[in-house]
């Protein structure tokens, strides 16, 4: 299980890289595992503004749904739109190809209320037991 | 020879051919009757279709197509089914004839009332008979399935509070163990589900219950026995701290044949109770329909009833519309056909029937529960009703899970039980034998059940991989779901 | 041994005492010793069992008293139809393997009710000329709702539109549906523009409830303009002739598909057919079958889609309904199959020909006529002489099961139905009866 340095991590299991005043936002390396093949990813529009852990959008594999959730409030600049095609990227590539968002920050400081590498590492080792 | 062409040559690949595949221009499967009045002036080409793109197959091609189709499927006629929650009982074939009799068959919804007295004496008699069964006042024949029951169920409840000046009541209360259609159905009828936890005993969790009771809550849905084959102990008092906060019981009958003949929901406390003819009653599953889900209510909601119910006058059996029916649910009365099955084989039964079918049905259900304790893990420690839930949590160290023993099982002959379902119990397998099953019948299955287990010790790969003697493999439902191809269309070739 | 014993019981009383020792229990009743006794029932008052051969016996003396049109003319129609099934039919739907099956969970096992209704989903999108379909429905009026209520959250509109004359029951189970999820419905007349952007939908049916076709294709226009969605409810034979609603804009089209190979049965078990857009595929109530592979290559079906369905989403789920009525839409595929391209053309004519020769041969007698113009499939309606009930308890002494009584909604209004079943001796028989009864 890979759980890169730079990035911050959410309870609810999606990453934010930071990239400028923009992060790019994924789900983590652990919950592609958990979720399995994935087959179908629901983003919001671009344009549209997101909220910090509030509801954005939604994960399906072949029997789970799951709710996508905002680690960072702001506007969406971009999404992942070759997901639509291929949303096996999110199971082979979470940290890469299979990111979802990018998203415009307007309060960076939200960063510090996520968890840092260790911390998720730990929380994932948890839910494991 | 290659193991590649001997498996060919054991299963072709019926899948890969469908009808249109199998078309020839020029080939007509019925012979139709040349018209036999003065043909009409046909209206312009721009109201016509030009091209209808269906097969076209003789006779002997469709009958051999889809009998080699029915080969594929596993059924109750086949073997042992003990698909958890869905009471995969034998289907009495006496009733497939008596409905197929023209007098049935034929009829049409809406023949005058003297010509169909003999059909709506049927349901009139059905209607009273499953009254009787659930202790409850009245009954409506009308929804098309168990799920369509529950929305009648919660939309009668809707329209009752609504009249009572509870409007405010926007909350159902729904078990964890639930099966999906409950906070499905109360969705559709326009509530807020609010979820409440079952104990480590199986039980409702009375202090959640209690927290989540409040002056808001409309109904609580409740199966019982609920989907872990667990009949809830409390269930007296959870009826009078529904009925004390002025909210009111459903039942989901989906379970019933676990106490059929021996407790009744109205007398336990439900105000509305939803039964599915196609589990306990017998009638046939159909590969997934149809069925029928009638709904038994106290006095107090029989005006709510949905169009029609079937009333006795002196002058004959007439159909009613309830003064504050909620409306209908289908284009006419109900399906008849699966309610004529039901009657049969209710009056086939009698009151010390089913008796002995509940007696039957939990007696082989901890038959089953015993033969495999120690091999699977018994979450619950207690007996079961109608069904039991064990659990492949053992079997996970060794890299094998639920969905696993299920294929594995299918090697042995046997449609698996149900797995994953209730979600509150781990690698769950849910299995119910029914009273139409034999003791050697249960024996057989326990004993697959007992080699796979010892099979998970030695050899995981084979339960990984099984099943191994079908006539397709484990498909690949990612790919089906990703890039959905739900059609057949022309080859490009 | 006791005479009411229940052949469908194997257990012996040896089986029940090895069983009952295996578990460590005295007797069947410790089983139950959950239940409060209290809640306990010691009888029921049910009528006494009865053998095979008394049942046979009394459930049939029951059937016989029904008056079948098969004994009788019958010119019923308004949404349950007599056409002629092909003996293939029942044949393969009595195969036990398709009848005592239940839904496809362990696909592996179950490819012949897969593949089937894969062929039948094929089938519908052919007949309706839509990009995708599901494996059924419990009816088309309930299609019909569903389809409503996927366009309100396809729109995120709140009030549902039906033309006047859609089928009224069919209109009734919508109201029953829009009820639940609190959403307004308006019917309305094509006369009057009374859809406006707050519609999620308008839903015609087409030919309408009166036999008749509706100007689908201007109405797909103004439906359009306003940003709602076109929902085509048809007659699945009509489209053996007439054009398919994909070429008039339909976004979501429902159907009835009793008419398919399947008897009346007094109203039910029937069968709808949902189809709609590509893009419309994750809105989607009920059962879809997919084609895909195994590990070998071999190609196979699955349940697909799941995701929107209750039993993953549980209260988020696109419907609660968790059937396909399987059976019913086998019959539906059996028959397609069976009749094929030109035979379902052929039957679309044959109704068209004997209702419009049974229209024509009415309107001549004094005192009938044909209210509507335009042109009309396999239904029609008719002004009486004289009151609709009163004229059809007169039919019924000669023989007849009527039309359809809809004085409530035209004066002396009767819907006649005229398929390939009616011969015309019957109409001329009818037409003679009709005549008669007016003196």
């Amino acid at each position: 299980m890979e759980y890169p340095d730079d990035l911050r991590y959410s309870r609810e299991h999606e990453w934010v890289r930071l990239d400028g005043d923009a992060g790019v936002i994924g789900i983590s390396d652990f919950a592609q595992d958990q979720l399995g093949d994935i087959v179908y990813v629901a983003l919001p529009a671009v344009g549209s503004e997101v909220k910090f852990m509030e509801k954005c959008g939604e994960i399906e594999s072949v029997k789970a749904v799951s709710d996508l959730y905002s680690p960072v409030s702001g506007e969406v600049l971009a999404r992942n739109d070759s997901l639509i095609e291929q949303p096996e990227l999110v199971n082979s590539a979470p940290y890469g190809d299979g990111w979802l968002l990018q998203v415009r920050l307007i309060d960076p400081s939200e960063l510090e209320r996520l968890l840092g590498t260790q911390e998720y590492k730990d929380l994932t080792a948890r839910a494991e037991e | 020879m290659d193991n590649e062409r001997m498996n060919d040559e054991q299963h072709t690949n019926i899948g890969a051919t469908l009808t249109f595949d199998l078309s020839r221009p020029g080939r007509v499967g019925c012979s139709l009757p040349e018209c036999d009045v003065p043909e009409a002036e046909i209206p312009p080409a721009e109201l016509l279709r030009d091209d209808l793109r269906l097969p076209e197959l003789s006779q002997p091609d469709v009958v051999r197509y889809f009998l080699a189709l029915s080969r594929l499927n596993y059924s109750v006629d086949t073997g042992f089914y003990p698909l958890g929650s869905c009471t995969m009982k034998h289907n009495p074939k006496v009733h497939e004839d008596l409905a197929r009799r023209p007098g049935f068959a034929d009829i049409h919804p809406l023949q005058p009332p003297e010509t169909v007295q003999g059909a709506l004496a049927v349901m009139h008699n059905l209607q009273r008979c499953l009254a009787e069964i659930t202790g409850m006042d009245a009954a409506t024949l009308a929804p098309a399935a168990g799920a369509q029951g529950e929305l009648t169920g919660i939309l009668i409840i809707k329209a009752y509070l609504a009249d009572a000046g509870q409007s405010h009541r926007r909350k159902i209360l729904v078990p964890d163990s639930a099966h999906g259609t409950n906070p499905a159905t109360a969705a559709m009828a326009g509530f807020e589900v609010v979820t409440v936890a079952s104990d480590k005993d199986g039980d409702t969790d009375m202090q959640a219950l209690q927290v989540a009771l409040d002056d808001d809550v409309a109904a609580m849905m409740l199966t019982l026995p609920n989907t872990l084959g667990i009949f809830d102990r409390d269930i007296l008092t959870i009826a009078e701290m529904l009925h004390a906060k002025g909210a009111l019981l459903y039942g989901d009958g989906a379970n019933l044949n676990a106490i059929v003949g021996r407790a009744r929901f109205g007398d336990l406390g439900f105000d509305v109770v939803h039964l599915n003819l196609h589990k306990t009653f017998s009638t046939p599953h159909g590969g997934g329909g149809p069925g029928a889900g009638p709904v038994c209510v106290k006095a107090p909601l029989a005006t709510y009833l949905p169009t029609p119910v079937i009333e006795q006058t002196d002058g004959g059996y007439r159909t009613l519309r309830p003064p504050h029916s909620i409306g209908k649910l289908q284009a006419f009365h109900g399906n008849f056909g699966v309610l004529l099955r039901a009657y049969a084989y209710l009056r086939s039964l009698g009151a010390d029937g089913f008796r002995e079918v509940s007696a039957n049905a939990v007696l082989n259900a901890n038959y089953v529960r015993e033969r495999l304790r120690g091999a699977y893990q018994l979450p619950y420690g207690r007996c079961a009703m109608h069904e039991v839930i064990a659990s492949a949590s053992k079997q996970r160290a060794k890299g094998v899970r639920a969905w696993d023993v299920a294929k594995r099982l299918i090697d042995y002959g046997f449609h698996p039980p149900t797995v994953y379902f209730p979600l509150i119990v781990e690698e769950a397998m849910l299995i119910e034998p029914t009273e139409t099953e034999s003791k050697e019948a249960l024996d057989a299955f326990c004993e697959a059940l007992l080699a796979i287990a010892r099979e998970v010790e030695e050899t995981p790969e084979v339960v990984k991989s099984a099943p191994h003697d079908t006539p397709v493999g484990r498909l690949d439902e990612a790919t089906a779901a990703r890039r959905p191809v739900l059609r057949w269309q022309p080859r490009n070739d | 041994m006791s005479a009411t014993r229940v052949p469908y019981i194997p257990n012996t009383d040896d089986d029940r005492r090895a069983m009952l020792e295996a578990i460590g229990v005295a007797s069947e009743e410790e089983l139950f010793a959950d239940i409060p006794s209290a809640g306990r029932v010691r009888g029921l008052d049910l009528p006494p069992a009865l053998s095979e051969l008394e049942l046979v016996q009394q459930l049939g003396k029951l059937a016989d008293f029904n008056r079948t049109p098969g004994q009788m003319p019958s010119f019923l129609g308004a949404g349950a139809y007599r056409h002629f099934i092909p003996s293939v039919v029942n044949h393969v739907i009595s195969r036990s393997e398709f009848a005592t099956a239940y839904t496809p969970y362990q696909a592996e096992i179950s490819q012949g009710t897969l593949q089937a209704a894969f062929e039948f989903q094929s089938m519908v999108c052919e007949l309706t000329g839509m990009d995708v379909a599901n494996a059924g429905m419990y009816d088309g009026a309930s299609a019909l709702a569903e389809a409503c209520l996927m366009a309100t959250s396809i729109t995120g509109r709140r009030r549902i539109a039906l033309l006047s004359t859609v089928h009224p029951n069919w209109q009734e189970v919508v109201k029953t549906y829009a009820y639940g999820r609190g959403l307004a419905v308006d019917v309305i007349t094509s006369e009057e523009s009374a859809l406006t952007e707050e519609h999620a939908c308008l839903a015609v049916q087409q030919p309408n409830f009166f036999g008749y076709l509706e100007d689908v294709a201007s109405l797909g226009d103004s439906i359009h303009e306003t940003g709602a969605l076109y929902i085509a409810a048809v007659d699945p034979i009509s489209l053996g002739m007439f054009k398919p609603p994909s070429d008039y804009g339909a976004d979501i089209v429902v159907a009835e598909g009793q008419s398919l190979g399947w008897a009346p049965n007094f109203g039910g078990p029937n069968v709808g057919l949902f189809a709609c857009r590509q893009q419309f595929i994750r809105n989607m109530p009920g059962r879809i079958v997919g084609r895909t592979t195994d590990a070998q290559g071999r190609i196979g079906y699955v349940l697909t889609l799941q995701t929107r369905e209750q039993h993953i989403r549980r209260e988020n789920a696109t419907s609660n309904i968790c059937t396909s009525q399987q059976l019913v839409a086998l019959a539906a595929t059996v028959y397609l199959a069976t009749l094929g391209k030109t035979g379902v053309r052929r039957v679309a004519e044959l109704c068209y020909h004997k209702a419009n020769y049974a229209a024509a041969r009415i309107s001549e007698i004094p005192g009938y006529s044909l209210p509507l113009q335009g042109f009309f499939f396999k239904e029609f309606l008719v002004r009486c002489p004289l009151p609709p009930s009163e004229l059809n308890r007169r039919l019924l002494d000669e023989g007849i099961i009527g039309g359809l009584d809809v004085s409530d909604l035209i004066d002396n209004g009767m819907l006649f139905c005229v398929t390939e079943m009616n011969t015309r001796e019957e109409i001329d028989h009818l037409v003679a009866a009709l005549g008669s009864v007016n003196g």
